[in-house]
């Protein structure tokens, strides 16, 4: 540490810190406009001048160095005068419309004006005007009013990685432009709109928001996004019930200020005439829907379902919740299915992405859970990203990423059969055949502990099987995995040892792992490579599947699974049976239920004859559609809970209408374990309920009275029930959430998993064959497909589709091919 | 040396990235400090900096197309448009403006068809003023490419044109 002076009061610092820095300690104010705290300081605007005794010239404090003994002046006359005459010469050059411009209120430059008391320039303006850029729907851009600091170029470079921007024709007529003055969506624009965050001037602008209204008309609601499992935190700026701008917090994790197209500009979606607002029933589903009141909704629904227990038992009713919908209502769903309709066949969307995930990991580890937290990707020597391609389903996730590779030297290896785009920043690429993971991994492994890289104490101490491993292992040299994937042998001894020389080792995986038939031994596989290199219990390691949707992972905690309660905690377990009994007041089943492909079956051979669906599209987004469809068909009685008259709806007896994210109170869980709040920023269409409302009412309705005054009391209750929750209240829960396991009150949460011991003792070291996909390519079928994501829409499309200026940016789908394959036809 | 480019129906240049390629090949792990000798020779080869070479030169350098840009549109010896085969800078400092500069450039104008500034449509010339060529003794001075014309007058300075 170094001890200054500044404006006479002494300020230690560490001499990596800028005088900017020190001061901002210290409490002292000093002006910046080019200066951001995510960004490497550029010194361009001189806004942050500072007098230091002994220096030839005034020194500009955001990129100057503190150093011992040295007396610093923020406030001089001298300084002052600098920075008025700083003021007097951007303001020649930008257009006087304060009283249009949306920017005003939190222009930084016009608070500077204001502050310094600068009413006019006496220079004249040098450059003609330009026309504003209005080429695109999310982001303006008005280059007269850039005052060069260019922060949107550094955010562009450093944080997103996108270069878009850059300075141009540098000299009088310097502006910021894209290559050849392209239009921002030709000029490899991904809209994350990281630029509009940092202009402190009313050059780059959010569009949808504009002429919306002023800073100060807005009441600033915290939340979180529903449009990943990253589960960013999310400013909501309303103005009269409406949300008219999204932005998001710098120092909030886990995506610090960081924002998605989706995240930030796909908000329209809640105001589309297609809402639903207004109960429909129908008797039966060649009849159009009739709009009712909720009264005779309610009651219909519980008649009906009574009646089906009732003449064709418990087992010919499933339930199937939301990965998009909250803790709360995730839970009451299985509630609900569990102890009034006396059942565990219970199942969420969450079945045809991470189950996989949650048996494999609970397999090895003992968790079904990601080990660490997603800041952790950030320090991580040696990634490994395998079936995720990042960059469009997690695209914050994947910022992360590519700082650890530019910003901190990390080595990537990638595994994906496809170049997606984190390939250009991959030390090694393993380009696999689809399906073939299993043997490639097995490859790896092979390396690993032929050539003797494994870390023996960690193996030897805190995992079992090692032996039978080394035995399945042993059938996958280098050759042989070459010529069951394809992968050329050297890589995949070259991705083996880079692996396996760290201690900071980190794997990130995503649905190309889980959507296979043996999902699961994939996420097995992967957590054996990092038992036998003991990359797991330690910050910057583990195995972090990255969730698809915001609340996959709260979802499978929540119970919304066939066979487990909270937490995991099973419905054959006696202990726990008991508990959950007597906390419900009612006996409940013990045996398993059914998963939601079996309930499809289930319903094909007439057996089962009641759905209840909330939030979840399956006609729209599995598979094989027709055989969900034909499934729902034949159901004497299908309830769905909706925002929009969804393909599922379409076939449902009864269509509830339901709130939007922004409309909820509630939590969701992201891919890390962060138990986060949302909070409702607009109410309800009229005449639409809450989820949570909703299961109370149809529950009560069945005789069996449920009733909570708010989702906190649900959360209190999921607490009770729950060892991993016990220390989560709302209260606890507001800022940043907390990280699951929370012992107690006081448990600060836990970011990493396995620390000292794994959940399930030893780590468990499976040792899996490689098995073939159930269909390869035949002389018929002679094509591979395989399904990607897009960075511009969100599963079944029904929200990010009704956002008018997503839908412009991305309008169409398409399919890649191959040119080989197109002249082999 | 401009053989390789070619004005399609649309104005638009079929640009033959062979060279371009040839010129990349030899910065195999370039560094942004390349960045401008290959600009130089990409400049050379093709006498601008066509779109589709810088779209190369990302490819082969991973400087985003953007700097790139921002490079080339800082430096005036780089063009983004096709230019003459030759290029003539007239000077107009102050003791070439006092010899009749002014009289040259009105003739130059008037024999090539063109404004300062602009290519001839056959892509032979080239024509800009400059401020100074620093060979006043030799005012008024014109230049073409590498070699100095200097005691010029008009009549002396549209018969040059006839050697290229």
């Amino acid at each position: 540490m170094v001890s200054l002076l500044i404006d006479g009061k002494k300020v230690e610092a560490a001499p990596s810190q800028t005088i900017l820095q020190a001061a901002q300690k210290a409490g002292i104010h000093i002006p910046t406009l080019c200066h951001a705290p995510r960004l490497s300081p550029s010194g361009a605007c001189r806004m942050c001048v500072v007098e230091v005794e002994g220096a030839r010239a005034l020194v500009a404090s955001c990129a100057a160095p503190v150093s011992q003994g040295m007396k610093v002046s923020t406030g001089s006359e001298t300084v002052l005068r600098a920075r008025r005459l700083n003021l007097e010469l951007i303001w020649s050059n930008h257009p006087n419309d304060c009283l249009t411009c949306d920017k005003t209120g939190e222009c930084k430059l016009q608070s500077l004006m204001y502050d310094y008391n600068v009413k006019t320039s006496r220079f004249v303006a040098q450059n003609p005007p330009t026309k504003p850029d209005d080429s695109n729907p999310a982001i303006y851009r008005d280059m007269n009013k850039c005052i060069l600091c260019g922060k949107c170029v550094r955010i562009c470079d450093e944080v997103q990685n996108q270069h878009t921007l850059a300075f141009s024709n540098r000299g009088m007529q310097t502006t910021i432009a894209t290559a050849f003055e392209k239009p921002l969506k030709d000029a490899g624009c991904v809209f994350c709109g990281h630029c509009v965050s940092v202009c402190p001037v009313g050059a780059l602008m959010d569009k949808p928001s504009m002429n919306k209204g002023r800073p100060w008309e807005t009441k600033k609601v915290s939340t979180v996004c529903c449009y990943c499992g990253v589960g960013c935190s999310l400013v909501l700026h309303v103005k009269k019930g409406e949300v008219i701008r999204v932005t998001s917090d710098t120092y909030s994790p886990p995506n610090y200020g960081s924002l998605c197209v989706k995240g930030r500009y796909g908000f329209e979606f809640y105001k589309s005439p297609d809402r639903l607002k207004t109960p429909m029933i129908r008797d039966s589903i060649d009849q159009p829907f009739r709009e009712t009141s909720w009264e005779e909704a309610i009651g219909l629904v519980a008649r009906k379902l009574l009646d089906i227990k009732q003449h064709h038992g418990t087992e010919a009713f499933g339930c199937l919740s939301s990965s998009r919908g909250t803790n709360e209502e995730n839970y009451l769903a299985q509630k609900f299915t569990r102890a009034v309709m006396g059942t565990n066949n219970m199942d969420n969307c969450a079945r045809v992405c991470h189950a996989p995930s949650v048996t494999g990991l609970r397999a090895a580890l003992g968790s079904g859970a990601a080990t660490n937290s997603l800041a952790d990707i950030e320090g991580a020597e040696v990634l490994i990203v395998s079936g995720s391609n990042t960059t469009e389903a997690h695209p914050v996730a994947a910022l992360k990423i590519k700082k650890a590779v530019r910003q901190n030297g990390a080595k990537l290896i990638v595994i994906d059969p496809r170049e997606i785009e984190l390939v250009q920043f991959a030390t090694v690429w393993l380009r696999l055949k689809p399906g073939t993971n299993v043997a490639l991994i097995n490859g790896l492994l092979h390396v690993i502990l032929n050539e003797g890289l494994e870390n023996k104490g960690f193996i030897e101490q805190r995992t079992e099987n090692i032996d039978m491993l080394r035995q399945v292992v042993a059938q996958y040299p280098p050759e042989k995995t070459e010529e069951i994937t394809g992968v050329p042998r050297e890589d995949i001894i070259k991705a083996a040892r880079i692996y396996a020389d760290t201690q900071k080792g980190m794997i990130v995986y995503g649905l190309g792992m889980t959507e296979h038939k043996a999902g699961s031994h994939g996420v097995m596989s992967l957590a054996n490579l990092a038992l036998i290199t003991g990359n797991v219990g330690r910050p910057n390691t583990g195995i972090n599947p990255l969730r698809g949707q915001n609340n996959v992972q709260g979802s499978c905690d929540m119970g919304a699974l066939p066979d487990v309660y909270t937490c995991y905690q099973k419905v054959d377990d006696p202990a726990a049976n008991k508990k959950f009994s007597e906390a419900w007041g009612c006996p409940l089943p013990t045996k398993p239920g059914l998963k939601e492909p079996q309930m499809y079956r289930e319903a094909l051979a007439g057996r089962f004859k009641a759905m209840y669906i909330i939030g979840y599209d399956p006609a729209a987004t599995q598979a094989n559609i027709n055989n969900v469809r034909s499934a729902m068909r034949r159901l004497d009685f299908l309830v769905v809970q909706e925002l929009f008259m969804t393909e599922t709806a379409k076939l449902a007896h009864v269509v509830l209408p339901t709130g939007c994210f922004f409309e909820k109170d509630g939590t969701f869980t992201n891919a890390e374990r962060r138990v986060r709040r949302l909070n409702q920023a607009i109410p309800l269409p009229n005449g639409a309920r809450h989820d949570w409302e909703i299961i109370c009412q149809i529950a009560t309705a069945m005789g069996y009275p449920m009733s909570y005054g708010h989702p906190g009391e649900i959360m209190d209750e999921i607490a009770r029930l729950t060892p991993e929750f016990a220390g989560i209240n709302f209260e606890r829960l507001a800022g940043d959430g907390l990280v699951w396991p929370v012992w107690d009150k006081q448990h600060p949460g836990t970011p990493i998993l396995h620390k000292d011991t794994f959940t399930r003792g030893k780590g468990r070291l499976n040792d899996l064959l490689y098995t073939p996909s159930e269909e390869l390519p035949d002389n018929e079928y002679p094509l591979y497909l395989t399904t990607g994501r897009r960075l511009y829409h969100y599963n079944n499309g029904s929200m990010s589709l009704r956002n008018p200026e997503i839908h412009t940016i991305s309008s169409e789908e398409f399919a890649e091919v191959h040119p080989g394959a197109v002249l082999w036809r | 040396m401009h053989k390789s480019v070619t004005v399609n129906k649309e104005g638009t240049s079929d640009v033959d990235l062979a060279k371009c390629r040839a010129i990349l090949s030899k910065y195999n792990r370039s560094t942004p400090s390349d960045l401008i000798p290959i600009l130089q020779q990409i400049q050379d080869a093709y006498g601008y900096v066509p779109q589709t070479a810088l779209s190369e030169i990302t490819a082969g350098t991973r400087i985003p197309l953007s700097k790139i840009y921002g490079v080339v549109t800082f430096y005036s010896q780089f063009s983004l448009v096709p230019r003459g085969k030759h290029t003539i800078k007239v000077c107009t400092g102050t003791a070439c403006h006092i010899k009749g500069a002014t009289d040259i450039k009105k003739k130059l104008t008037e024999a090539l068809q063109i404004h300062e500034g602009e290519t001839t449509k056959d892509f032979k010339f080239t024509y800009e003023p400059v401020a100074c060529v620093g060979t006043c003794f030799l005012a008024p001075v014109m230049m073409i490419d590498n070699r100095y014309y200097g005691k010029l007058t008009a009549d002396k300075a549209e018969a040059t044109l006839k050697n290229y």
